[in-house]
C-alpha cells in the first residue's frame, strides 16, 4: 500500500512535467477564438533564426567559461589543500557552504554593487586613485557573467576534485618523486593524468549547472541583451502575448543537452575501474613541500576568501546601512542609519511571505526525505524487476533546470484544471519535484550502511514490513534523513528560478521579494533583506552540519 | 517437528544467471533435536536455512513445522516470515544499533501477533536475557556489547517469543577462535536445556561435529549425507563427506579379489596391496578409492604384526601440541599420521605404518 503509494506519487511528479512540456511545445496558443492545434511553429519560430543559433552559442559560451574558470580555481585550490604544507587550509572546508549561504541571486547582486560601471565600488574608488576616465571593470558583459558565475560555484569545484585527489593512493605520486620528477612534474604527467575522469567529470557537472543558471544571465545578460535560455525562457513567458510554446521549445533543447550531460557523468562514474586507484588502505598523503612559495598560495587562499566572502557580503551590509545607496567614505560613515531594516520588517506581506518560504521548505523537505526513503529501500533492498527504472525516474528531475521545470509544471496546471494554479500548491509540487533526486542521494548513501539482516530479523521477530519501516529502517536512516531534510530545507528557502515561473501575489517567497526589489531600484532594502537572509541560512548551515556530526557518530 | 520434502531453489545472480541453490533437498528433524547443515560455501546450506525462515521463496517443495504447512508448491501455500513465529539468529547478529539491550531482546514481544501486557514484557525479556547472562547489561547501547555478547543477545531476541523453531545461521563464525570454543558449549547447553527444535547451518565441521544430533553434508545444492556426527565421520557415503569432514588420505586402487569368509576385500593401491574391511559389495576389478583417517594410520618403530604393514621414511614433521603430524613415504606416496608427541622418530628415519582394516572405508570411483 504505502509502496504502491509512493511508486505512483513518485512517476506522476517525475514523469507528467516532461510530458506537458514536450507537448506543449508542438501547440499553437490557445486563444479566445481560436484553439490550439498541433504545430512545428515553434521549433520553427525558435530554430528557423539565426538569433537561435546566436542564442546558442551565447549558452555555451557562457556555460564552457563558467565551468572552466571555476574549474581552474577550485582544481588549484583543491590541490594546494590536499597536497601541499600551505597554512591557513583548513579554513577551507568552511568556503564549500559559500554557495548554499550565499544563494545566487544575493551573489549577483553583491557583485553589481562592487564592480558595475556606474555604482561600482571597485570602479569608483580605482577611477578616484589612478585618475581614470573609464571604469576599468563592466560586470554587465559576457566577461562579468563567467566571473560571478564561476566564482560563486568554484567551491563546488573545490569540493568534488578534492574528493577525487583524496580518492588517488599517494604511492603513485611517490614513486614519481622517487624517480627523480620535480613537483610540477608530478603534478602534471602523474596526479592530473590519473584523476582524469575525475576531472572530465567534474567539468560536465559545472558545465550542466551553470547552463541551467539563471539568476546571473538575467541580472546581468539581459540589461545589454546578452540572452542565453534560461533568460530567453524568462523572457518568453513574460512578454505579451505570453509565448509559452516558444519557452517550451527552448526548454526542451535545453532539457536535451542537459540529459546529455548528466547521462555521460553518470556513465563516467559507473566505469571507473581502469583507472580505480583506491587501495583501500587507511594512508595520510604526504604533502609536498613547497617551501617559500607556500606564502604564495596562503596569499592566493586569503585573496580568494576576500573575492568569494569577505567583498560579498560586506557590500551588502555597508548598503544595508545607508538612506541611499553610496560608496564608502567619512562622509558616509557619518550618516549610518538602520532605515532599511525598519523598512524590511514592515514591508506589507513581509511576514506572509516568510511564512510561506518557511512552510514549503518544510513541507517539501518533509515530503521529499519521506518518499524517498521508500523509493530508495524498493532500489536498495529489493529485487523487483524494474527497480533501476524507479531509480531513474525519481532522478529525472535532475536534468530539469530550474525554469524549465517551472515552465513545465505551469503548463501542466494551466491545461489540467484542478484548482492548484496560482495557489501555493503548485510551487509546493515544484519544489517536491525539484529536490526529489537529492532527498533520493542523501537516503541511499546511508541505506546503502544497513546490513540487509537487519531487517530480516525484525521479520523473524514477527514484525510486519510497515511495522519493520518505521521502527528499524527509518531509525536508522535518521543520519541520512536529517541531513537530507535540512539540505533540502535550505535549497528550497533560496528557491528562485522556479518559483519565478510559478509565483503569484498572495504566495511570494522571500527570494521572489529579493528579485521584486531589485526589480524596482530598492538596493539598500534589498541589502538589508539579503543580510537577514545569509545569516539565518548560516544559522540553518551550522545546523546541518551539527545535526550531520551527531548522528553521524552512531553510524555503527 | 520440522519436515522439508523435496525442496528447491534458485535465483538469478548479478549477471543474470540462474543459480540453482537446492535441489532436491528433504530431511526431518525430530522435536528437541539440533540438526546441522554443513557444507563449503555455496552449497546451498544457507538458501535452505533462508527458505525455512521465509526469507526466500522456494521454486519447489514442502516445509512444515510441528504439522502446520508454512511453504508447499503444490498446495500454493506460502507464510510471509513475520507470521510463521520462527527465532533466528543471523550471522551478522543483526543487532539494531539504535536500541538498548532491553529493547533490542523485547522488540519480537511487542511487534508479534499476540499482546503482552508491560509487565509480561519485562518479565519474559528479563527471564531470556538472564539465561544468556546479559541481565545486568540489560540498559546498555546494543553497540557498546562485545562480540560474544551481541552473539548471546541475538540468541535471546530469538527465544524470547519461544519460537517453534530456532534457525542459526553460522552464528560463531564472527568470533575469534577462544570465544567460539566457549559459545560452542554455551549453545549446546542452553539448546539441551530448553529443548528447542534448531537448524544451524556451518562450514565448520568441528562444530558441527560437536554440537549436533544429526548432521546433513551438503554439496552442490545436493544433501550427500545425513547421519549422526559419529557416523558422518567413520563412515562417510561418499568420497566428498569423506574430505570434507575431517582429514583424510585418499588412496586410488583396483578391486583384486574378495576374501572368503570374513566381510573383506584385497584392493592394489600404490601402497600395494590393502586389506579393507567392508560389507559393500565390490567387483572385481572395479576402481575404488580408500579413504584412511590420519589417527588411524598406525606408526611404530618396532614391526608390528598383522595386515596392512609397509615399511616408510619420515618425510616431515609438524608439531602442534598436543598431537604431532608425519607425513610418511611408503615407496613413492605421501601419507599423513597424527601421533601423540612422545613419538620422536627423526627426519628420514626408518618407521613402520599399519592400517587397520576395519578403519579403511572404501568408495567406488566408476
Amino acid at each position: 500500500m504505502v509502496i504502491g503509494a509512493c511508486v505512483a506519487f513518485t512517476v506522476y511528479i517525475a514523469v507528467i512535467p516532461l510530458v506537458f512540456l514536450i507537448w506543449q511545445s508542438f501547440r499553437t496558443p490557445q486563444t479566445a477564438t481560436t484553439p490550439a492545434v498541433w504545430t512545428f511553429g515553434n521549433y520553427a519560430a525558435a530554430y528557423g533564426t539565426s538569433e537561435t543559433f546566436r542564442l546558442f552559442l551565447t549558452s555555451i559560451r557562457f556555460a564552457f567559461g563558467a565551468s572552466l574558470f571555476s574549474f581552474i580555481v577550485g582544481t588549484a585550490l583543491a590541490w594546494m589543500n590536499e597536497r601541499t604544507n600551505t597554512p591557513f587550509k583548513s579554513v577551507f572546508y568552511a568556503l564549500s557552504l559559500i554557495p548554499l549561504v550565499i544563494p545566487s541571486i544575493l551573489f549577483t547582486v553583491s557583485w553589481i554593487l562592487l564592480a558595475s560601471p556606474q555604482i561600482g565600488i571597485i570602479n569608483q574608488l580605482l577611477q578616484n586613485w589612478l585618475g581614470l576616465q573609464q571604469p576599468p571593470f563592466d560586470i554587465y558583459s559576457m566577461g562579468g557573467m563567467i566571473w560571478v558565475d564561476g566564482l560563486h560555484y568554484s567551491p563546488m569545484a573545490f569540493l568534488l576534485m578534492s574528493a577525487a585527489f583524496r580518492a588517488m593512493d599517494p604511492s603513485l605520486e611517490e614513486s614519481a618523486t622517487m624517480s627523480g620528477a620535480s613537483v610540477w612534474q608530478v603534478l602534471w604527467r602523474v596526479t592530473l593524468k590519473l584523476t582524469w575522469p575525475a576531472i572530465f567529470a567534474t567539468i560536465l557537472i559545472l558545465f550542466v549547472r551553470s547552463i541551467e543558471s539563471f539568476e546571473v544571465p538575467a541580472l546581468l545578460g539581459l540589461p545589454v541583451g546578452i540572452e542565453v535560455f534560461t533568460s530567453s525562457i524568462y523572457t518568453a513567458v513574460h512578454r505579451y502575448p505570453s509565448q509559452v510554446g516558444l519557452a517550451s521549445a527552448y526548454g526542451v533543447a535545453l532539457l536535451a543537452i542537459t540529459t546529455v550531460g548528466v547521462y555521460t557523468v553518470s556513465r563516467l562514474s559507473g566505469q571507473g575501474s581502469k583507472y580505480a586507484t583506491m587501495t583501500g588502505k587507511g594512508f595520510r598523503p604526504r604533502q609536498i613541500d613547497l617551501g617559500g612559495w607556500r606564502w604564495m598560495t596562503a596569499a592566493g587562499f586569503i585573496l580568494y576568501f576576500i573575492l568569494i566572502v569577505v567583498l560579498p557580503f560586506l557590500v551588502l551590509l555597508w548598503s544595508s546601512l545607508q538612506h541611499f545607496y553610496t560608496v564608502p567614505s567619512r562622509e558616509a560613515f557619518h550618516n549610518l542609519t538602520l532605515d532599511p531594516y525598519r523598512f524590511v520588517f514592515t514591508y506589507p506581506d513581509l511576514a506572509s511571505t516568510v511564512w510561506n518560504s518557511v512552510l514549503l521548505s518544510f513541507g517539501s523537505a518533509t515530503v521529499v526525505m519521506l518518499v524517498t526513503s521508500v523509493i530508495c529501500w524498493m532500489v536498495v533492498k529489493t529485487k523487483i524487476r524494474g527497480r533501476w527504472l524507479l531509480d531513474n525516474i525519481a532522478s529525472l528531475p535532475l536534468v530539469f533546470p530550474g525554469i524549465v521545470l517551472g515552465l513545465a509544471i505551469m503548463i501542466f496546471y494551466l491545461n489540467v484544471d484542478v484548482g492548484v494554479y496560482g495557489t501555493i500548491w503548485i510551487m509546493y509540487v515544484a519544489y517536491i519535484t525539484r529536490f526529489m533526486p537529492y532527498g533520493l542521494r542523501y537516503n541511499t548513501t546511508s541505506m546503502l550502511q544497513i546490513h540487509k539482516e537487519l531487517e530480516e530479523s525484525a521479520a523473524m521477530c514477527g514484525a510486519s514490513w510497515t511495522t519493520t519501516f518505521r521502527r528499524i529502517v527509518l531509525p536508522l536512516l535518521k543520519p541520512g534523513l536529517v541531513a537530507g531534510w535540512i539540505y533540502v530545507m535550505i535549497v528550497s528557502i533560496r528557491e528562485l528560478s522556479t518559483s519565478i515561473l510559478l509565483y503569484s501575489p498572495d504566495t511570494r517567497v522571500v527570494s521572489i521579494i529579493i528579485w521584486e526589489l531589485w526589480q524596482n531600484g530598492q538596493y539598500v532594502e534589498l541589502s538589508a533583506l539579503g543580510v537577514l537572509f545569509i545569516v539565518s541560512l548560516f544559522v540553518l548551515v551550522l545546523m546541518a552540519r551539527w545535526a550531520g556530526g551527531r548522528y553521524g557518530i552512531r553510524e555503527a | 517437528m520440522l519436515t522439508v520434502q523435496g525442496l528447491y531453489t534458485e535465483y538469478p545472480n548479478d549477471r543474470g544467471e540462474i543459480v540453482r541453490a537446492a535441489q532436491d533437498v528433504s530431511f526431518t528433524v525430530e522435536e528437541g533435536r539440533l540438526f546441522t547443515l554443513l557444507g563449503p560455501s555455496g552449497c546451498g546450506k544457507t538458501t535452505t536455512l533462508r527458505s525455512i525462515a521465509g526469507l526466500e521463496r522456494p521454486r519447489a517443495g514442502e516445509i512444515s513445522v510441528n504439522g502446520r504447512v508454512v511453504y508447499s508448491s503444490s498446495k500454493g501455500v506460502f507464510v510471509a516470515p513475520n507470521r510463521r513465529g520462527f527465532g533466528m539468529v543471523f550471522q551478522s547478529y543483526a543487532i539494531w544499533p539504535h536500541m538498548t539491550v532491553f529493547e533490542n531482546a523485547a522488540f519480537p514481544l511487542e511487534v508479534g501477533d499476540k499482546k503482552y501486557s508491560k509487565k509480561q514484557v519485562r518479565e519474559n525479556v528479563m527471564r531470556v536475557l538472564t539465561a544468556v547472562q546479559l541481565d545486568e547489561l540489560a540498559d546498555r547501547e546494543a553497540t557498546k556489547l562485545s562480540g560474544g555478547q551481541q552473539q548471546r543477545l541475538a540468541l535471546a531476541r530469538a527465544l524470547v517469543m519461544e519460537p517453534a523453531l530456532l534457525l542459526l545461521d553460522e552464528p560463531l563464525s564472527n568470533l575469534d577462535a577462544k570465544l567460539r570454543d566457549r559459545m560452542r558449549f554455551e549453545l549446546k547447553r542452553l539448546q539441551r536445556e530448553l529443548k528447542i527444535t534448531t537448524v544451524y547451518v556451518t562450514h565448520d565441521q568441528s562444530e558441527a561435529l560437536a554440537l549436533s544430533h544429526e548432521i546433513a553434508v551438503m554439496n552442490q545444492g545436493r544433501i550427500q549425507q545425513i547421519g549422526r556426527p559419529r557416523d558422518i565421520y567413520e563412515h562417510p557415503a561418499t568420497q566428498f563427506v569423506a574430505d570434507f569432514v575431517g582429514n583424510t588420505n585418499f588412496l586410488e586402487g583396483v578391486v583384486l579379489r574378495a576374501s572368503s569368509g570374513a566381510p573383506c576385500c584385497v584392493v592394489r593401491t600404490e601402497l600395494g596391496d590393502v586389506t579393507v574391511h567392508t560389507t559393500k559389495p565390490l567387483p572385481v576389478d572395479g576402481r575404488i578409492a580408500v579413504s584412511i583417517r590420519p589417527e588411524d594410520v598406525e606408526l611404530s618403530e618396532s614391526q608390528p604384526s598383522g595386515e596392512n604393514v609397509w615399511q616408510a621414511t619420515v618425510e616431515q614433521k609438524v608439531f602442534l601440541g598436543e598431537a604431532i603430524d608425519f607425513r610418511v613415504a611408503v615407496g613413492s606416496r605421501s601419507l599423513l599420521s597424527r601421533q601423540h608427541p612422545t613419538l620422536r622418530t627423526p627426519i628420514g628415519g626408518a618407521i613402520f605404518v599399519r592400517v587397520n582394516p576395519e578403519k579403511c572405508v572404501v568408495f567406488s570411483t566408476q
